[in-house]
């Protein structure tokens, strides 16, 4: 087992199928037929307890907000003034809010806009960070210009730059994908191009070191192309930051969202969505706790799920922990 | 690196004057007047009036020069003053605010020993709670204290500060009565009993942002520590008989802190920038309650200004990250 | 002239204020909070009512207004009227005297030098005054003696009282503002933030945005007041934690202006520290219905001006369904409680111009229908009235705020009864209640079919008010879209009875054309459908006397008499 970790030392992808799965023994090794790299990592995947849980949990929760609506057939925004401020009951699990609008149709609802917010945008804002966090780190020539762009970013003031992308976009947005869409569009956009250099600074200083070390050189030295260099060699190496800021970008992303549409700048007013209800909900701390508690368990649920299922992915992809 | 460094600090010059501009046109350009917060009642031609007052009438080019003039020439100059006594910038204009009609640097001054008291404290003290949490939790991975660990910092995380203040306050302000709801920024800390109360009142919001800031920074070091703890090196360094804390604490932590001190760094200026929720919460009127109070009234001296210090914070601090990389790991060469 | 029916009040009022004689500084701090923290001390450089609010602790106007609207002499003798011969016959002038040996907070005294100062400074033409509205029409101030000041108008005023009333039009010392006039008015820091003043309290130290400290005035010219040493004034924060510093956890005293959920404000006031006080001013929450064409496919200089008039709300019958659709009731139970009350009137106060209209109190769905289907509009496929292959869809926009957003909902609700769809836009009440002439979102721009807010006037006189409504007064672009007849409401009629209150005099008569011009909007045309008179809720604490609420003036207008209740 020594041996093969001096043969291939750090590498990251590359080499899953050639090593050994550590604990498996020489002995079942040779009786097993090979397996594919990607049967490998969901083996590992598998095993790892808190993945799994996560993974359950998280299609759980997709699964709610996206099928629910399709069985309970409460209408989110329909008012029913006599029924307001109920507590829980078969007719209304989890209760109405101030104007009789049933909350657990509001929850799926706005559970369908906030992780579809928060993982769009999360993706978008971890696309361009690694991508400019790479290139950055990689390229010693674009590293001033990316760098100083990204020190440029950090200084822009998120509301007015809103205000600005709300005047220069809405309405053509909402013409060409109606306002839903378009303001869906918009707000994904926003949050991506606001949050995404955090990440971008945490690659390139991983980058930065990677790229000095003797694997890197043992892969220039047999005439590996840049592109496949970052892809299959650093790329791996600094995915636990990455996926860190994943699961961290999900829950800034939804609440962002929130604040975004007290300001009045996020969806329409009738439009509900986790960060939103559990905003409306904080000043009936109160009266009725369990209206900040049910959207405030769904995010932290999400974020929860998300962070295991990210956990289990980066070990299940690391050969060195696989099979620990 | 000294070369590097000086290099840097040079080049920084056009790059903050290229942001100060970029700033600059996108307040221009975003919606907004600095009347919109005047009662309905008074009629549109007194609005156009106080407009003109405040120099709105002159192109923005001009009103871009005089800012850069009143920041970058008379402000120093004011601050020569303050403290030699000298008299380089009486008669001269300075960076004056459209809500309060006074010098903006004035109020800035005014708000840092709040903003530090509060924000800066939970700042530090979320590194510090932070760092440990991370480090066990790596070494031990997977064990009852890591799940814990995970499982606090992510509801600390998704949890927002509007919501989690009003928690704290209305547990331990209204329920129990323990701190005061509101923070005083006139208090001035002379002696024990009033360093008691600094900190009775000071209590609550660093508590609810430590909450944030170790919950970020603690699963980064984690997985920055979990990435180091199986390679070779360690193995080796066990091999030659070093004992588990120095492997730990000095050959793993010191080549896992990479990520962490760019983390750290970014949000140093972050500090500065105040906390915007948390001290609205709280009333701690810091530099964040400055900030967006300018930015909800387009008060745009102000939000020019404090963005622009925010942005010297930035570059200076990203710089800062940068050649502590170089000194963590030496193979980091810029040159 | 019969403006003596209202001013006798007034000074008999003047000496019902009776505290528990005290002495001066004897009780104490008095904490204040207002969750809009104040940036200046003056209302001559920023219109925002906290500005004004704070600073009428220190600086006084010659009259203010009463609980009851009434005008009550500060630091004149008495009011002016005709009758006193203070105001001349013909309207042209007004004379005030000030009562002798009054002091400013230095010792220096007051002399008649300080209004005649005070109006050239807020009329200086480059000095950009917030309040200069209130010296409109002003041809002259001059001092005829020591203690007597002239203010002559260049046309008869019916209302000779803007300049030195109300908490918007206080008098300056001459000393200290005499070199900050016009241009140099934003310059004089340290008075425009520590003005001298007259008033019971004098700033220690202003920390703009944040807290001001202020102490008794040793020269306020009752000795036994003001009873409280010091005032700690906060701001910042939200009306839940300002509602919550002083009804539950009892750190504060008095907290300004609690917008919030009434059950909110209730529970609060469960806690026993403190008590909610409301009282009701001119401030309605209203739609605005647009008469012109908004669409996004016309041409800049065509969209929602008179140009293009509306293709839906031009017909009177949609409007009045629109209104009739609506129940009040409810939206000022769930939206207001106890500091809102229905109305059907732009002008809700005070009697003299109130119209009795209460015509759309009841909601009458099945009515609404009727007139809409009389209208050409039926019931199509999906539920929604289409006529002439147009849908009956409007665009409904409003300031982001909780309160709005739950009354956006129920209306949404309402008119999908009635088989119209609305599309619901809330903006950033910074700019939506901005000027920009560049931005498409600002409630004079009108780029939405209907809009709503609230406003309503200063003083006790709707004229000016009602002015906006006139003809040509519309924001279009050749005046960079400024203007106040948001709805571009255009009637001769109008105009004609607008011109003649202009040059009545007499109070009945004035009422009568006011009441008749208020429902010219309203219930004749459903222009404007007014949904609730909006009170002003704030709340003090058990301990604090002598707080008598004033939405005609400042909320602080008799912090003097406040005192400590042990």
């Amino acid at each position: 087992m020594t041996d093969k970790d001096r043969l291939v030392p750090d590498e990251g992808l590359a080499p899953a199928s050639t090593v050994l799965p550590a604990a498996a023994g020489p002995l079942e090794e040779f009786t097993r037929p090979p397996r594919s790299q990607w049967r490998e990592v969901w083996g590992q995947f598998k095993s790892h307890k808190g993945a799994l849980y996560g993974g359950i949990l998280f299609v759980l929760i997709i699964g709610w907000v996206y099928l629910g609506p399709l069985l309970w057939h409460l209408d989110p925004t329909l008012i029913n003034i006599r029924a307001r401020n109920q507590g829980p009951s078969l007719a209304h699990p989890f209760g109405t809010d101030q104007l009789g609008r049933d909350t657990f149709a509001r929850m799926m609802a706005g559970g369908k806009t906030s992780v579809s917010v928060g993982i769009t945008a999360m993706l978008l804002a971890l696309g361009l960070g690694s991508l400019v966090g790479v290139l950055a780190g990689f390229f010693k020539r674009l590293d001033g210009l990316l760098m100083r762009m990204t020190d440029l970013f950090l200084a822009l003031p998120l509301l007015p730059l809103l205000l600005v992308m709300m005047l220069l976009f809405r309405e053509p947005l909402n013409a060409a994908f109606g306002p839903e869409q378009g303001i869906f569009i918009l707000i994904v956009v926003s949050i991506g191009v606001t949050s995404w250099m955090p990440t971008a600074r945490i690659v390139r200083g991983d980058v930065l070191a990677i790229k000095e070390r003797e694997f890197v050189l043992a892969a220039r030295s047999i005439g590996t192309r840049n592109s496949m260099m970052i892809l299959r060699h650093i790329l791996p190496n600094v995915l636990s930051p990455i996926m860190v800021s994943a699961t961290l970008g999900i829950a800034t992303a939804i609440i962002t969202e929130s604040s975004l549409s007290f300001l009045g700048l996020g969806f329409p007013p009738d439009f509900p969505t986790w960060g939103r209800l559990l905003f409306d909900a904080t000043d009936y701390l109160q009266q009725y706790p369990e209206r900040v508690i049910w959207p405030g368990l769904a995010i932290s649920l999400t974020v929860l799920s998300v962070n295991y299922l990210g956990d289990g992915l980066r070990d299940a992809l690391d050969p060195r922990i696989r099979g620990r | 690196m000294l070369t590097f460094t000086v290099r840097r600090l040079v080049l920084a010059v056009p790059t903050l004057l290229f942001i100060s501009l970029v700033l600059f046109l996108l307040l221009e350009l975003a919606p907004g007047d600095p009347m919109a917060q005047v009662p309905l009642t008074v009629p549109p031609e007194v609005k156009e009036k106080m407009r003109e007052a405040l120099g709105l009438g002159q192109p923005g080019y001009v009103r871009f020069w005089k800012w850069l003039v009143q920041f970058f020439w008379i402000e120093p100059q004011v601050l020569i003053d303050h403290y030699l006594g000298t008299s380089f910038s009486e008669g001269d204009l300075r960076v004056i605010s459209w809500q309060t009609r006074s010098p903006v640097m004035d109020i800035v001054i005014q708000r840092i020993p709040q903003t530090l008291w509060v924000v800066g404290t939970a700042y530090v003290v979320g590194v510090l709670i932070a760092l440990p949490i991370g480090i066990y939790s790596a070494y031990r991975q997977y064990s009852w204290f890591d799940q814990a660990g995970t499982f606090v910092s992510m509801i600390g995380f998704s949890v927002p500060p509007f919501f989690s203040g009003v928690l704290v306050i209305v547990i331990f302000s209204v329920n129990l009565g323990w701190f005061p709801s509101i923070y005083d920024t006139t208090h001035k800390v002379v002696d024990w009993d009033s360093f008691v109360i600094q900190l009775r009142q000071m209590i609550m919001p660093v508590m609810v942002l430590a909450l944030q800031i170790t919950a970020q920074i603690s699963r980064f070091m984690r997985a920055s520590m979990l990435d180091n703890l199986n390679q070779d090196y360690v193995r080796t360094a066990r091999a030659k008989g070093l004992g588990e804390k120095t492997v730990v604490l000095v050959h793993v932590l010191r080549n896992s802190m990479i990520p962490v001190v760019t983390v750290i760094a970014l949000g140093v200026p972050s500090i500065f920038g105040g906390a915007i929720i948390t001290e609205q919460v709280f009333k701690v009127n810091g530099i964040g309650q400055l900030l967006i109070g300018a930015i909800q009234a387009n008060d745009l001296p102000m939000v020019q200004t404090l963005t622009f210090i925010f942005a010297v914070l930035i570059v200076l601090f990203n710089l800062i990250a940068d050649v502590l990389y170089g000194l963590l790991d030496p193979r980091i060469r810029y040159d | 002239m019969k403006i003596k029916s209202l001013l006798l009040g007034a000074i008999a009022s003047s000496a019902l204020a009776t505290t528990a004689m005290a002495e001066r500084g004897s009780d104490g701090t008095v904490n204040i909070i207002y969750w809009q923290a104040p940036s200046i001390m003056t209302p001559y450089l920023s219109g925002g009512t906290k500005d004004i609010e704070a600073s009428s602790l220190v600086l006084e106007p010659l009259g203010r207004y009463d609980p009851e609207g009434n005008l009550v002499p500060f630091l004149a003798e008495e009011i002016p009227t005709v009758e006193n011969g203070g105001v001349s016959a013909d309207l042209t002038s007004i004379t005030w005297k000030l009562k002798p040996g009054l002091k400013w907070s230095d010792g220096s005294p007051v002399t008649s030098a300080d209004p005649v100062f005070t109006a050239e400074y807020c009329m200086h033409p480059e000095g950009g005054c917030a309040q200069l509205s209130k010296y409109d029409g002003v041809k002259s101030v001059e001092a005829l003696d020591d203690l007597t000041v002239k203010v002559t108008f260049e046309r008869p005023m019916p209302n000779p009282y803007g300049p030195f009333m109300g908490a918007q039009s206080p008098i300056l010392q001459k000393a200290q503002f005499q070199n900050c006039l016009g241009a140099k008015a934003p310059e004089c820091t340290d008075a425009n933030f520590a003005p001298i003043g007259t008033g019971p309290f004098m700033v220690d130290e202003f920390r703009p945005n944040d807290v001001i400290s202020l102490s008794a005035n040793p020269n306020y010219r009752d000795p036994a007041k003001p009873a409280f040493a010091k005032v700690n004034f906060k701001g910042g924060g939200d009306a839940t934690a300002a509602g919550r510093a002083v009804l539950e956890t009892g750190e504060y005293d008095y907290a300004w202006n609690l917008q919030l959920a009434p059950e909110v404000i209730a529970q609060m006031a469960a806690a026993g520290k403190g008590t909610p006080v409301s009282a009701f001013g001119t401030l309605v929450e209203r739609i605005e219905m647009n008469l012109t064409d908004p669409s996004p496919s016309l041409p800049d200089d065509v969209r929602a001006t008179r140009k293009a008039p509306h293709p839906i709300l031009s017909d009177l019958r949609v409007r009045k369904a629109l209104s009739m659709a609506i129940d009040r009731e409810l939206l000022t139970e769930i939206g207001y409680g106890q500091a809102g009350r229905p109305t059907c009137n732009l002008v809700p106060a005070p009697a003299l111009y109130a119209s009795p209209n209460t015509d759309c109190l009841t909601q009458d769905i099945e009515g609404a229908k009727a007139l809409l289907e009389e209208a050409g509009w039926t019931v199509g496929a999906d539920g929604v009235r289409e006529k002439d292959g147009m849908k009956l869809k409007l665009l409904y926009q409003t300031s982001t705020n909780a309160v709005r957003q739950d009354f956006q909902a129920l209306i949404k609700q309402w008119w999908s009864e009635i088989g119209v769809e609305t599309e619901l836009r809330n903006l950033s009440g910074s700019v939506f209640f901005g000027g920009d002439p560049g931005s498409p979102d600002t409630f004079q721009k009108f780029y939405a079919d209907v809009e709503m807010y609230a406003n309503n006037f200063d003083g006790t006189d709707p004229q000016a008010y009602l002015s906006m409504y006139r003809c040509g007064n519309e924001p279009k672009p050749s005046s960079q879209w400024q203007g106040e007849n948001i709805n571009r409401f255009c009637d001769p009629e109008y105009d004609k009875l607008l011109d003649e209150l202009a040059q009545t005099g007499e109070l009945a008569k004035r009422g009568e054309i006011a009441i008749r011009l208020n429902e010219m909007l309203t219930k004749d045309s459903y222009t404007i459908v007014p949904l609730v008179d909006r009170g002003r809720v704030s709340a003090h604490s058990n301990t604090l006397g002598g707080v008598r609420l004033n939405t005609w003036d400042s909320e602080l207008w008799n912090a003097a008499d406040w005192y400590r209740i042990k």
